[in-house]
């Protein structure tokens, strides 16, 4: 009991704290709704999630599906390519080489440069919209999994010489579970760029999300959704990286 | 066999960014068929990187080896190694790390129940038939080692190497695994190749302790035979003439002939 108070008690008080100065805050801005009727509209909000008025007038829920399943396909497009590359990256010093020089001139560009090229080849949103997902999420994923193929112990591999494994026992036995955890690390790090991106992308690309739901809120001046959708996002992608904590978890031996 | 493993001439050279460094040079030996035989030195004297060679990790930049009348051409099972800091897949349970080694050797003549028996069998050699469904990380150091002879032994190998495979325990736990090692030895009429820097080991499990000079360009200094009857007691050998003898010699030639050519 005592425990959990001290374990409760301090996030508690922080939460306790932020929504304080938010009050506070609110006070002295009059356009700027405080914690109290951002709540109410929360709950209004949230009574009906799943109502469908038309294309552009959608329940709340609807939104938030929206975007996941945007994240979710542009997300599993890059893990399906991202991780074999990063392995084959990893694997073999010459194909590290060529790949280097890509690598590092396009993982800093900034993830909505990406959109017009986007829109340019697929001519419609949605597809623009999970290339922008795509192309910033992967690069995490390629560049962790051959760090964890390149970090594994020479003992590992010793181990496969003198057993003369096969290739395919090598990458059951030894490569995958021992990179594991690295690509664990990736994946969360990237479904955090995918979530942190699509907002900004749906903004831009317009129909139903999360994102594009925030700038409609922007457009009829409805400020307490602005807030609530901030608070949405924030807790989706704690809830994502959560999950995957909890895989990585599972997947540590030591 | 008298040369089951044969060493002829080997030289051993790195390529460093000062032009090649030569670790080994003219190293000569022959090792009968269930002879158990050490390798000492100092470090840095390539005990190791002939270990090395023999289990085939690395090529010889020059010379010949032979295990059985065929060349070491590169690493296989029949020359299974102890590594010295045990190196199990912490992944795999201690029956699955030995089933590994096992499934490699035998998975193309033997079924399921034939190989899944000789893992149970390697694990209960050593003493660890009640751990076997363990992770590597939930057992102590020493049964990390016996696992890893076990694994070793389970491939039933032409010669077994070990590099330092006890070099990471204490004391107590050392000599317990040591005399192991000793009636395990003898029952199945293993031939052992063992690296160690452990004067007593040495003496203790060896029909012949190969002495190595300092590095670099290092090479066999003397060979020594041990003379003591077998089977071996540690306490009886405490207080044997012949044990000393052999000890002295061992440690004259590390620590008068050797240590002062190093300074």
């Amino acid at each position: 009991m005592n425990k959990t108070l001290q374990v409760l008690l301090p996030p508690l008080l922080g939460l306790l704290l932020f929504v304080g100065i938010w009050a506070l805050v609110a006070q002295t801005t009059p356009t700027l709704p405080g914690p109290v009727k951002t709540w109410a509209s929360a709950v209004q909000l949230f009574s009906d999630p799943f109502y469908q008025k038309g294309p552009n007038d959608q329940g709340i829920g609807w939104n938030i599906l929206a975007s996941l399943q945007r994240v979710a396909i542009g997300f599993g497009m890059a893990a399906a390519i991202g991780i074999p590359l990063g392995f084959m990256i990893g694997r073999f010093q010459f194909l590290n080489a060529m790949t280097a020089p890509i690598i590092s001139l396009l993982r800093p560009v900034s993830p909505l440069a990406w959109l017009p090229i986007g829109l340019l080849v697929f001519k419609a949103a949605n597809p623009a919209a999970i290339w922008v997902i795509f192309i910033s999420s992967i690069w995490p994923m390629i560049i962790n999994t051959a760090v964890g193929v390149n970090r594994i112990p020479q003992d590992y591999m010793n181990v496969a010489k003198v057993l003369n494994l096969s290739e395919w026992k090598i990458f059951t036995h030894i490569l995958f579970p021992a990179v594991l955890p690295y690509m664990i690390t990736g994946i969360r790090l990237s479904i955090g760029v995918a979530w942190l991106v699509i907002v900004a992308a749906e903004m831009l690309t317009g129909g139903v999300g999360i994102g594009f739901w925030v700038w409609d809120e922007w457009n009829n001046l409805n400020v307490e959704h602005i807030i609530i959708a901030i608070f949405i996002v924030g807790i989706v992608g704690l809830l994502l990286e959560q999950v995957l904590v909890l895989l990585a978890k599972r997947f540590s031996y030591e | 066999m008298e040369k089951y493993v044969q060493i002829e001439n080997v030289q051993m050279a790195f390529g460093t960014k000062q032009g090649p460094y030569v670790a080994l040079r003219d190293i000569n030996l022959n090792i009968a068929q269930g002879e158990f035989v050490s390798l000492i030195g100092h470090s840095g004297c390539g005990k190791s990187t002939l270990l090395n060679l023999v289990a085939g990790l690395t090529t010889p930049s020059g010379g010949a080896m032979l295990c059985a009348e065929r060349e070491i051409a590169g690493p296989g099972p029949d020359r299974a190694v102890v590594f010295q800091n045990h190196s199990l897949l912490p992944w795999l349970t201690c029956f699955d790390n030995v089933y590994l080694a096992v499934e490699r050797v035998f998975g193309r003549v033997e079924d399921r129940t034939e190989m899944r028996q000789r893992a149970h069998d390697a694990l209960a050699m050593v003493g660890l038939y009640h751990a076997e469904h363990k992770y590597p990380h939930e057992i102590s150091g020493g049964m990390k080692q016996r696992v890893g002879i076990a694994r070793a032994l389970s491939m039933q190998p032409k010669v077994l190497l070990m590099d330092e495979p006890f070099g990471a325990l204490d004391a107590l736990t050392r000599a317990h695994l040591q005399d192991e090692l000793m009636k395990i030895a003898a029952e199945t009429h293993s031939t052992v190749i063992m690296v160690t820097h452990d004067v007593d080991e040495a003496v203790l499990l060896s029909d012949r302790i190969v002495m190595m000079t300092n590095g670099p360009a290092a090479t066999i200094g003397e060979i020594l035979t041990v003379g003591l009857p077998r089977p071996r007691e540690r306490l009886a050998l405490a207080n044997d003439p012949k044990y000393h003898a052999t000890r002295g010699a061992v440690l004259d030639f590390l620590y008068r002939r050797q240590l002062r050519q190093a300074a």
